[in-house]
């Protein structure tokens, strides 16, 4: 297996130089806050992703935590992606990536919606890192359902 | 140059059992492999150990010969089963100087059998007639300590939420030893139980037990030893450690996996209440009640794992034929290279004492701030192989500050060619994550 594919330059740089991190409370005190902290049990690895939404629009996806360079990167990405984005948008988004980790190295990732999420495609060959790269973007399916947005919590397969 | 003689009548230099590792490589298939274009260098052996050749062929050898279930058939491959199951008790017995066969358990894993312990002492608690050393309530006290696998933890805090005894621990020192400078407080009248591991699996730390165990016997204590990460790597004496109870696995000492040891005192054993109910574990069973077996059958309900058995036998035999001293002299050599080898890479780490004495080869480390995930991934594209997390030891993470570390293990077929090729890797770690 070649490392390059799974340490793409991309990943790499959203690890040594994250984007949005630090948790943020909501510049609009009228938007709905909802926070999840999700640990990943067999490594130590944690997350705590925080959404701030109107209900319509996500206005902020803030996050902090510690774990290693594809967490951290994803958690990066997901602030990336998500931060702005509509409701709606923002589970196609979330489903696309979901579908990318889970496709075993299978599916082609879309770059008009997943952007830097493309890098982790590599990843999704590496079963044992794949969990890595979701724990983030499971932390906030729990965070925004708590915030009142999106479905309930479900178990994905990983 | 001058050269220090060893005063005649002192054990000499040359006196070291030794055995030729090349050799030994050979008996074992799975090193010849090759993982990522690279030849394999395994370095997880505290997680798992290989299986020589030897015990590989008596595993399959049962199974194609003499496989039958065991203590219930007259007929002959029942025979050979049980005759080749309690076989394996004895050579088991022998190997941890047991003073009788009856004293040992087979269980699933150590797990099992440290569970085993506790729901011994949960059932006796429920009894008024039962031996009053396994009775345990509020006010009583279970001691373990920081450096315990999960497995001599979460049992013991299952065992105190039942009964209402309190759970307490001995700390770990920075240097990664037990702190035993508040032995006479935590170890007193009120403590039951006390639970300690061996050799630490995450800081390979090697307890000298000898003052606990006078304090033990002092208060009247029972003390049970984890010896998961000791027996497959040092000669142990069940008699010289004075424990009441130790447990061991398998898989970590060249056996299969799915068979572990309980051996205890053989009048403890005869007082504990059973724990698991069914087939074997029985005297006589009547619709209004039964009465049960007498150790180590009370212990073992159900078909044990008959062949992982057999082949922990062989596994036994195999370790004696090498010899215990000579392995730990080996691993020793090896763990003094180590801990100089890893010193010498920068931004380096070691959780654990950092000198090769009260320790074994397992030596966990942190690279700079690379997460221990990163580090073990580009290890693997190199053909390295170590483990990284917690290793299920996470209070003890929690006690250095860090969500995981990076950790090499040795064994008796491990290299200092094999060192060489963890340092050389973590070069490439530092390259990737600069």
């Amino acid at each position: 297996m070649q490392l390059e594919s799974l340490y793409q330059e991309i990943i790499l740089d959203h690890y040594k130089h994250p984007h949005g991190r630090g948790l943020r409370d909501a510049a609009d005190p009228a938007d709905r806050v909802g926070e999840a902290h999700h640990v990943n049990p067999t490594c130590g690895d944690e997350i705590t992703v925080r959404v701030a939404t109107d209900g319509a629009t996500l206005h902020d996806v803030s996050y902090d935590g510690m774990g290693c360079s594809i967490s951290q990167a994803s958690a990066s990405v997901l602030h990336e992606l998500l931060t702005g984005r509509g409701a709606t948008e923002a589970f196609e988004v979330h489903e696309a990536f979901v579908a990318l980790m889970s496709g075993r190295g299978q599916v082609t990732p879309d770059e008009d919606v997943l952007g830097d999420g493309v890098a982790f495609e590599g990843v999704a060959r590496y079963p044992a890192r794949v969990k890595c790269a979701l724990l983030p973007w499971m932390a906030f399916k729990d965070a925004a359902a708590r915030a009142g947005v999106g479905a309930s919590p479900t178990e994905v397969k990983a | 140059m001058t050269t220090i003689a060893i005063p005649p009548g002192m054990p000499q230099y040359d006196d070291v059992p030794r055995y030729d590792v090349a050799a030994v490589r050979a008996d074992f298939p799975i090193l010849d492999r090759e993982v990522n274009g690279h030849p394999l260098v395994y370095l997880d052996s505290a997680n798992t150990s290989h299986k020589p050749r030897q015990v590989l062929d008596v595993l399959a050898e049962h199974y194609a010969r003499h496989n039958a279930n065991v203590s219930r058939s007259v007929h002959t491959l029942g025979t050979e089963a049980t005759e080749a199951y309690e076989g394996a008790r004895a050579k088991v017995a022998a190997f941890v100087n047991a003073p009788s066969v009856d004293e040992v358990v087979f269980t699933k894993n150590s797990t099992e059998a440290i569970n085993i312990v506790a729901y011994a002492f949960s059932n006796a608690s429920l009894r008024p007639d039962a031996d009053p050393r396994l009775r345990l309530g509020p006010g009583d006290e279970i001691v373990i300590s920081e450096m315990e696998h999960h497995s001599n933890i979460v049992p013991w805090q299952l065992l105190a939420e039942r009964t209402g005894a309190t759970l307490r621990w001995f700390p770990v020192t920075d240097n990664g030893r037990l702190d035993e400078s508040g032995l006479t407080d935590l170890v007193n009248e009120r403590t039951k139980i006390v639970s300690l591991v061996h050799m630490s699996n995450i800081l390979g730390t090697v307890n000298a037990t000898s003052r606990i165990t006078a304090r033990v016997r002092e208060v009247g204590a029972l003390l049970l030893l984890d010896c998961s990460q000791s027996v497959p790597h040092m000669p142990i004496d069940v008699v010289d450690l004075d424990a009441d109870f130790i447990v061991f696995t398998g898989h970590k000492m060249c056996g299969p996996t799915g068979i572990g040891v309980l051996w205890g005192r053989t009048e403890l054993l005869a007082a504990m209440p059973p724990v698991f109910g069914g087939g074997s574990m029985i005297e006589t069973v009547t619709m209004g009640g039964s009465t049960y077996a007498a150790p180590p059958a009370r212990f073992e309900a159900g078909t044990p794992p008959i062949a992982e058995a057999v082949a922990l036998g062989a596994a036994v035999d195999y370790l004696t034929g090498i010899g215990m001293p000579a392995i730990q002299w080996y691993e020793k050599q090896l763990t003094a290279y180590a801990l100089d080898a890893l010193g010498g890479v920068p931004g380096l780490r070691i959780f654990g004492p950092e000198v090769p004495v009260g320790r074994g080869g397992t030596i966990s480390f942190a690279l700079g701030d690379v997460h221990p995930h990163d580090v073990g991934q580009v290890l693997d594209s190199l053909g390295v192989q170590v483990r990284v997390g917690h290793h299920c030891a996470r209070p003890v993470c929690t006690r250095f500050g860090v969500p995981a570390t990076t950790r090499a293990s040795f064994y008796l077929y491990t290299t200092t060619e094999e060192i060489d090729a963890l340092v050389a890797g973590l070069e490439q770690v530092r390259k990737v994550f600069a």
